[in-house]
């Protein structure tokens, strides 16, 4: 079975934040809300600068809390690929996994439930790209079975240098970013 | 260590569940307001999925898109793959495109002005009522005053109809802001120099550039979208990028080599560069010696003009220009200084220009692989038996000819704001209305107290727009246009490397009284009783007798929304063809047509004016989720950047006690005040300036999702220095200081 991730090359990225609009509009997220956003980091003092674009989401961690601590088994591992999912009518939107996610990932939806990135496994389903993926004017970001030596995922992780997010959390994150 | 970390974004990651709270208050009661007219909406009972071929509209670049449409309302925005200029991804504006379709505060009605001029008082009237209205008065003053008296702006595509009428109606007074307010001299630099232009699309060959510069180019800021594609292909593809800008752009943060120089001082490195490549002999000799013009006197010109003395005027190290210099050299003719786009900065800008084209021609990359390459386009042959547009006799009003001498003798486009200083004073003749189309001159010219004064001048001003930006606040008679995905528009066959026709069709109906450009330009024309003019019965039979008469396939066009035409080749070393249509048919490195009219045959730098004690150069530029001032009421993109920050650095904020976050109103030289905004705290800024994007500060009540959001770098830009060349308007002139808000 198939264990799904994103790797996305932080020398391409520009920050132009096509992918929040894109995944809004595929995932009919309201206008104000989003499941991916983009993260700048700064370091060095003029002129002397480094900077990182991240566009950030949902890490589909393999060691989830956020699925650790849902009451309801709401929130799950898929047996499709490993995504992290909710399912929204069993969700009480207690908001736990909201608290206990290190990545800020979740959101309320106006519905009452809790809504985050599913990969777009929808998409994915359908052989297509995740929909931030597939608009990228930079193709900076790639998914793809990381178990597959294979994938151009696994490719990149092998062949180039990478950081996760926070992984002194312990959550075991499958957003890789590319340096 | 110093870290700065944000956001662009609805939420920043680090203040998540803060914004949630903030959001639930912000977006919940917007959908319910009303424009001026309360308009219903029209609804569709249509079910299921279908897709439509269409393009973008939400900038210039005119994307191919594939629209999805779910039981009859729009879902999504795709990429058309066929497409050369999307490449199948659109940018984040175009993804966002819905977002005009939807604003809530949208022109919905054709509306007749009631109060004063700028009062946003109107009436709401029939397209009739409105239409008869407008021919009424400009045949009025076409009788009193001739037909040159009507001055039409536009900016885009929608436009060409509306232009097609007034020109049949005898204006030769027609002007868009892309000239004098942006890349004007960019091309008049390149035509004195290669005899040609960039023109576009840039014919820029990013992709395969092994050493791109950017001079204040912001591409990933900038979002026209190829030449961000092709930025990350090069980059992918281990290409050296140099970046000079004072401030630390998106592409500085993928630069090899970052030269944050003084604002204003361009023209110095430029030279140095040169002054290194000449006189260590790494520029293409061959290049020169078989294509060049006054090759010896432009290598005399700049023989002093050394690393060294340059590195005094521009706050950068010499051995830097020395590295970026032959760095330029090795790799070319794969190395492409890009000519830019927005270029009016300084007033010496069409002569900046120059030295970015002389810097190119040393490179010998015209034609070449990695520099610029030789477009493609498919001429279509005009509608049959549309005759000829009529001869002003009194010419255009934007540049007299003065002793003897037209006033900006290289302008070879109509200046929007020498039509502005021809109706404030009357001179060579009276402009007395204004027709302006889907561009808000208020923000697209710098100035606003001078285009007011121009605006007061006026017996009759009509603006047809999609939202009630602040222009037409000051309208006689505002028309409401369809949005682009409501309507068919003129072919795009702009010039590119693959030569191609793209269409625009509508995807979904108006949803109130909106009509497309075409039909008002129609409509409109046969009042004026120019209805000859427009000899088909709409617009799509026009469009389809274009496309048959040049041998392609009408219903596959339809249905693909691209059509490729035959690719020929567009290297030199391919067999493509170039010509220098210059004076001396070659490339002029010292200009005799400069000379001749008392300009300098090569460029000299002239050291910037000092701001007054205290103050800051206000910079200016783009963001990616926005194009100029029609996106800031979108709310699908406003919830990314609902208005723009002021940049301080972070040396400075702490001088003046400011704190990242701290809201303050900027003030110019002149005493001009700004709306407030927030100041970004950042290192990526030189001390002495701070940089604004622009496109926000409306003043316009009726758009509420753009009103008072952020400050106006036009409104700001009181001292602007006019390009002698050609008339364009600078916009890096004016010294501010920053008000901390009560």
């Amino acid at each position: 079975m198939a264990r799904f991730g994103m790797v996305i090359d932080t020398r391409l990225c520009v920050g132009c934040a096509d992918c929040v609009v894109a995944c809004q509009a595929e995932n009919d997220v309201p206008v104000g809300y989003c499941r991916d956003w983009i993260t700048t980091e700064v370091r060095g003092e003029f002129p002397r600068l480094a900077m990182e674009i991240r566009s950030e989401r949902c890490n589909h961690c393999d060691n989830p809390p956020c699925v650790a601590c849902c009451p309801t088994g709401a929130s799950h591992i898929e047996d499709f690929g490993r995504i992290v999912k909710v399912t929204a009518s069993k969700c009480i939107g207690c908001k736990a996994c909201v608290s206990s996610c290190p990545y800020g990932a979740r959101y309320v939806h106006p519905g009452g439930y809790v809504d985050k990135c599913t990969f777009c496994l929808h998409r994915v389903q359908d052989g297509q790209d995740p929909a931030c993926v597939s608009v990228c004017p930079t193709r900076c970001m790639h998914f793809g079975d990381l178990d597959d030596p294979k994938s151009t995922a696994a490719t990149l992780l092998r062949t180039r240098k990478w950081h996760t997010l926070l992984p002194e959390a312990g959550t075991r994150p499958r957003v890789f970013y590319l340096t | 260590m110093f870290t700065e970390s944000f956001s662009s974004a609805p939420l920043a990651a680090l203040s998540r569940r803060r914004f949630l709270k903030i959001t639930a208050a912000t977006f919940g009661a917007a959908a319910t307001a009303s424009q001026v007219g309360c308009v219903a909406d029209k609804v569709t009972g249509e079910k299921g999925i279908r897709t439509v071929a269409t393009t973008c509209d939400v900038c210039f670049w005119k994307c191919g898109v594939i629209a999805t449409v779910r039981d009859g309302e729009l879902w999504k925005l795709e990429g058309n793959p066929l497409d050369p200029l999307s490449r199948g991804r659109l940018c984040t504006r175009g993804t966002a495109g819905m977002g005009m379709r939807e604003d809530p505060y949208r022109l919905r009605a054709p509306l007749i002005r009631t109060g004063e001029r700028g009062a946003e008082q109107w009436k709401v009237a029939t397209w009739d009522e409105a239409l008869d209205y407008a021919a009424e008065r400009l045949k009025k003053l076409a009788a009193q005053h001739g037909p040159e008296t009507i001055a039409f702006f536009k900016h885009g595509i929608g436009a060409y109809y509306v232009e097609h009428a007034l020109k049949a109606f005898g204006t030769p007074n027609v002007a868009a802001p892309s000239f004098a307010q942006c890349r004007g001299p960019r091309d008049v630099g390149f035509n004195l120099t290669f005899g040609t232009n960039p023109g576009t699309p840039e014919n820029t060959d990013i992709a395969n550039a092994k050493t791109l510069v950017l001079i204040g180019s912001h591409i990933g800021e900038n979002m026209h979208n190829s030449q961000v594609q092709e930025f990350a292909d090069m980059i992918r593809a281990g290409g050296t990028v140099i970046v000079v800008d004072p401030r630390h752009s998106t592409a500085a943060s993928k630069a090899k080599y970052w030269l944050p120089i003084r604002p204003g001082t361009d023209i110095a490195l430029l030279l140095a560069w040169m002054n290194v490549i000449v006189r260590e002999g790494l520029y293409d000799r061959e290049y020169a010696g078989k294509y060049g013009e006054g090759f010896d006197k432009f290598s005399e010109a700049i023989a002093d003009k050394t690393p060294e003395w340059a590195a005094g005027e521009i706050g950068v190290d010499a051995e830097l220009i020395r590295t970026t210099a032959r760095e330029m050299a090795r790799t070319r003719p794969a190395t492409l200084i890009h000519p830019g786009r927005r270029t009016t900065w300084h007033g010496d800008d069409a002569q900046r220009s120059r030295a970015v084209a002389l810097l190119n021609a040393l490179m010998g990359n015209w034609g070449r692989k990695g520099g610029f390459y030789v477009p493609n386009y498919i001429g279509l042959a005009d509608f049959p038996g549309v005759p000829a547009y009529p001869k002003s006799t009194k010419g255009k009003a934007d540049n007299p000819i003065i002793d003897g001498r037209k006033r900006w003798p290289f302008a070879d486009q109509t200046v929007t704001t020498g039509l502005r200083e021809a109706t404030i004073t009357g001179q060579p003749y009276p402009v007395k209305a204004w027709v302006v189309d889907a561009t808000n001159l208020l923000q697209s010219m710098p100035d606003r107290r001078r285009t007011l004064e121009a605006i007061r001048a006026l017996d009759f001003l009509m603006v047809i727009d999609t939202v009630p930006s602040e222009i037409t606040g000051y309208a006689d008679v505002v028309l409401p246009e369809a949005v682009y995905l409501e309507r068919w528009d003129a072919i795009n066959d702009d010039s590119l490397r693959t030569p191609f026709l793209a269409l625009r069709q509508p995807v979904v109906a108006p949803p109130h009284e909106q009509k497309p450009g075409w039909w008002i330009g129609k409509e409109l024309g046969r009042r004026l009783g120019v209805e000859k003019y427009f000899p088909w019965k709409d617009v799509e039979e026009c469009l389809r007798v274009r496309i048959a008469e040049g041998g392609y396939d009408w219903a596959a066009l339809k249905a693909k929304g691209i059509l490729i035409g035959k690719q020929a080749p567009i290297y030199i070393d391919d067999g493509a063809e170039v010509t220098y249509d210059t004076p001396s048919g070659k490339v002029e490195f010292w200009s005799k047509q400069l000379a001749d009219k008392g300009f300098d045959p090569v460029p000299k730098y002239t050291r910037p004016d000092e701001g007054p004690p205290g103050s800051y150069r206000l910079l200016t530029g783009r963001a990616p989720m926005h194009t100029f001032s029609r996106t800031v009421g979108n709310a699908r993109v406003a919830q990314l950047m609902p208005e723009n920050k002021v940049w301080l650095n972070a040396a400075e904020a702490r001088k003046l006690g400011l704190a990242n976050g701290t809201r303050v109103k900027l003030r110019n030289q002149d005493g001009v005040e700004s709306g407030p905004v927030p100041v970004m705290v950042t290192e990526r800024i030189r001390p002495e300036c701070v940089y604004l994007v622009h496109g926000f500060g409306s003043e316009a009540k009726a758009w509420k999702g753009a009103y008072r959001k952020g400050a106006s770098t036009a409104q700001l830009s009181t001292r602007v220095k006019i390009d002698p060349l050609m008339g364009g308007t600078s916009i890096h002139t004016n010294f501010v200081t920053l008000e901390k808000m009560a």
